[in-house]
């Protein structure tokens, strides 16, 4: 894949903006002028997270003064309507203070098209409202189109978007789009999907999200491992003993009946999240940050991973019950709305991976994910060997564990370093204590949040960090012979809500003579 | 919480700083940097400290206010004051007013409040020293911020800047119009790729900003840069097309216009200090667009 790295519709290659200057780091990148087009403008994800953030851009100053955002939906609205929507979106969920002249200017390019997807019309006034705007606003034909809907309607927007002419790629004006997971149910699903959004849009037009593996977090983790002299030596299989990546939620699934049932945990978090952040955990240094360095080395590290065997003696998955979760009483999945009594999805998924290159052979990578955890934690865990000899007797290091580096993503961002340290007092007794790192304290209070990031990035044209294809296509070949292996052998085991997950998962670490840490 | 030290020394400052931290639960960990402010009078000091605090949630940095107290005193004294909590940002806030002869030793009298292997930032929030990096606190810090805006000539104080230049210095008045700089570079981006030929900033003569805005521009481009005095507006003129880019004086919504297509409106307020603030203390490394601004002022031709 190539990166796009267009600062704007140039058409002269040489031409030069001469008020820019590698240099000059103060300078805000401001989007150009351009139209976000939102499919799905009712679901939880545009309320919550795409139009509170394309306001916090907007209250950052970031967007380009000739901004339009449109809507497409069904309802019966006006332009009013949709407006009004988006400002109970911003003042409910906006990260940024409300200000009302920014809200005026944004609202100022706020359009409304009312329509189903299989109506060629509806897109033909879709069409016009983007020509209109390109008049009235000067958006000057730029367009993002934000598909916030189920992947199964992808082939039929994207269609439309054809042929209307709308993904039409010329000089001097670009057309992307943005896709949110899940990015097919298996490896099969995953290419057809690709196949469907290619065909339409080139691969530098298509941007993937992952709202909860933000640009910021794989930056973070970036500059962690190598702007540091400190970590890479250590980084490896003479030094880790294991890895542990764990993404915890306390919710449950209620009223999600319809998108989780008989997709499950490890289709939901592992093939994306959690192999993405094992690939940025694992991989060797890029030649440079450049996006496609960076899949390089990732693709590469995916290409060399795999479940260890026998999947039944590596893996768990699990289905909560009822039960309490902290201070709230709450039901079994199976006694949720939308799911069916007899349901074999599984809400909790733990698998082993094994890495075979030099640096990680023999070092089991464990993988966990569950809904109705106790609490909402994402983490990864280096847990190191233990000293090969501790010149102190027994009594004294008997609450020594082995130590850690644990980088967490969620909740307050941040490092923590575990190691042993002298228990003050007379008698020698060494015990755990940890070093704390949090972003938060030592940094801006608001950094951008994933969505702001990723919505900035499709705007600039600056190729996200998301996954491409390839990396997609990777992680099924990695899940998919764990999930065929369940889809055969038995079912979930239950566990308890509030609780960290069926006894399976913990039998499988300590099989291989492991122990979770708890987050 | 302000406590009051009248009458006190540096080491007694520091012991109730760590009593106060013991009290009060860790409250001041990861602190980035140590922000030294150099301020004229009571009134910019509380204005200073304002911002400071403001800008320490961002970077979170203990805050030195030093202050000089009557010079003419017969016995050298040092009164301190220490602001915790609701009154400081995120970190704390020491005020140290000196009297008599130790009104000229301020470094030394710093120098044990800064934090450990942290930057140091100096900021003067009103008269600066003509060469910043040789004043005593100047020389403790790596990066060092003036604000023209606020001196008694602000032409004259931008114009002196680059006599007093030293890598790691800025200007408030620089970032200021860091998203009139932006927006304009953007504006510059869409077709017709064509070179800028001339230039016009107009505005209030007592504006600094617009001072060093125009020297940026004629940094860049090497047709004329004019500043006048005038209406609110910086005009690009292009061969096919003039962008332009005008505020009310003391409005909150700009206009963005351009030949032969729509106008644009948008929100850009004038910046607070404390804005302007926060963003300096973002790069502590030398700011070379900023000194060639400052170069560049020399070739703007004043109307």
């Amino acid at each position: 894949m190539t990166a796009v790295t267009d600062k704007g519709p140039s058409i002269d290659a040489d031409w030069r903006n001469p008020l820019r200057d590698k240099r000059d780091k103060r300078m805000p990148s401001i989007s150009g002028p351009c139209g976000v087009v939102i499919f799905g403008v009712t679901g939880d994800l545009a309320t919550k997270k795409l139009m509170p953030a394309i306001y916090d851009l907007a209250n950052r100053g970031l967007l380009s003064p000739s901004f339009a955002l449109i809507g497409f939906a069904r309802r019966d609205w006006v332009h009013e309507d949709f407006a009004k929507i988006v400002y109970d979106a911003v003042k409910q969920h906006a990260r940024t203070p409300f200000r009302q002249e920014v809200w005026d200017r944004l609202a100022e390019g706020i359009r409304f098209v009312r329509g189903t997807f299989d109506d060629e019309a509806a897109f033909g006034r879709l069409a016009e409202t983007l020509d209109k705007l390109d008049t009235e606003r000067g958006t000057a034909r730029n367009h993002a189109f934000y598909l916030s809907i189920p992947p199964k309607a992808f082939p039929v927007v994207c269609e439309q978007l054809k042929k209307s002419g709308l993904a039409h790629q010329e000089q001097g004006r670009w057309s992307r789009v943005v896709i949110e997971k899940p990015f097919g149910h298996d490896l099969t699903s995953a290419r057809e999907l690709n196949g469907v959004v290619n065909s339409v849009f080139p691969e530098e037009s298509v941007f993937r999200i992952d709202h909860y593996l933000g640009k910021e977090t794989v930056q973070n983790i970036l500059a962690l491992r190598f702007a540091n002299e400190l970590y890479e030596p250590i980084w490896n299989a003479n030094f880790v003993d294991h890895v542990e990546i764990t993404m915890a939620e306390d919710i449950g699934l209620g009223g999600r009946g319809g998108y989780y049932d008989g997709i499950g945990a490890a289709r939901d978090v592992i093939q994306n999240h959690l192999i993405q952040l094992l690939a940025l955990t694992a991989m060797e240094e890029p030649v440079s940050f450049s996006p496609h360095e960076l899949q390089a080395e990732k693709i590469k590290v995916l290409s060399a991973t795999r479940p260890m065997q026998p999947v039944d003696e590596t893996s768990a998955r699990g289905q909560y019950t009822a039960g309490w979760q902290g201070s709230e009483k709450v039901v079994g999945l199976l006694e949720e709305d939308g799911f069916s009594k007899d349901s074999t999805t599984e809400t909790f998924a733990a698998i082993t991976l094994e890495i075979d290159t030099r640096r990680w052979a023999g070092v089991p990578f464990f993988l966990r994910t569950g809904k109705r955890l106790p609490r909402r934690v994402t983490e990864v865990a280096l847990v190191f060997k233990r000293a090969p000899h501790l010149p102190f007797d027994a009594t004294m290091t008997e609450e020594l564990g082995k130590n850690a580096l644990v980088i967490r993503v969620q909740p307050d961002e941040g490092i923590t370093t575990r190691f042993g340290s002298k228990v003050p007092g007379h008698a020698m007794e060494v015990r755990d204590v940890n070093m704390d790192f949090s972003y938060g304290s030592s940094f801006a209070e608001d950094s951008p949040e994933a969505y702001e990031r990723l919505i900035l990035d499709v705007l600039l044209g600056e190729p996200s960090l998301f996954p491409v294809n390839a990396e997609v296509e990777l992680s099924w070949e990695i899940l998919d012979p764990v999930l065929d292996y369940w889809a055969t052998h038995g079912k979930p085991e239950p566990y308890e809500s509030g609780t960290w997950g069926p006894s399976s998962a913990f039998d499988m670490v300590h099989r291989l003579g492991r122990e979770w840490r708890r987050p | 919480m302000i406590v009051t030290l009248p009458a006190t020394s540096t080491t007694e400052v520091n012991k109730k700083i760590i009593g106060l931290r013991e009290e009060g639960g860790a409250i001041t960990m990861g602190r980035v940097l140590t922000l030294v402010i150099a301020p004229d009078t009571e009134d910019i000091l509380e204005d200073s400290v304002e911002a400071a605090n403001f800008a320490s949630r961002e970077h979170p940095c203990r805050v030195i206010a030093v202050l000089p107290g009557d010079r003419s005193a017969p016995k050298p004294q040092l009164d301190a004051e220490i602001r915790v909590g609701g009154d400081a940002g995120a970190g704390e806030v020491v005020v140290l007013r000196l009297q008599g002869e130790l009104g000229d030793h301020c470094s030394s009298v710093v120098l044990p409040f800064l934090l450990a292997d942290t930057p140091v930032v100096a900021w003067w929030p009103a008269t600066a020293p003509e060469v910043p990096a040789e004043h005593p606190l100047g020389k403790l810090a790596i990066r060092r911020l003036t604000d023209a805006t606020n001196s008694a000539d602000p032409l004259a104080a931008i114009k002196g800047r680059l006599q007093g230049y030293t890598a790691g210095d800025t200007d408030l008045a620089w970032s200021r119009i860091t998203y009139w700089r932006a927006l304009l570079a953007s504006a510059i981006d869409q077709p017709p790729c064509e070179p800028i030929n001339s230039a016009l900033v107009s505005g209030l003569k007592g504006e600094p900003s617009l001072d060093v805005l125009a020297g940026w521009l004629a940094s860049r481009i090497p047709g004329p840069v004019t500043r006048a005095v005038g209406a609110l507006k910086v005009e690009l003129v292009r061969p096919s097309e003039t962008v332009s880019l005008s505020r009310p004086q003391t409005g909150v919504t700009a206009t963005l216009s351009r030949t032969a297509r729509p106008d644009a409106l948008l929100p850009l307020a004038r910046r607070e200090a404390k804005e302007c603030l926060a963003e300096d203390l973002r790069r502590l490394d030398a700011d070379e667009i900023y000194y060639e601004a400052l170069q560049g002022i020399d070739k703007v031709k004043y109307v």
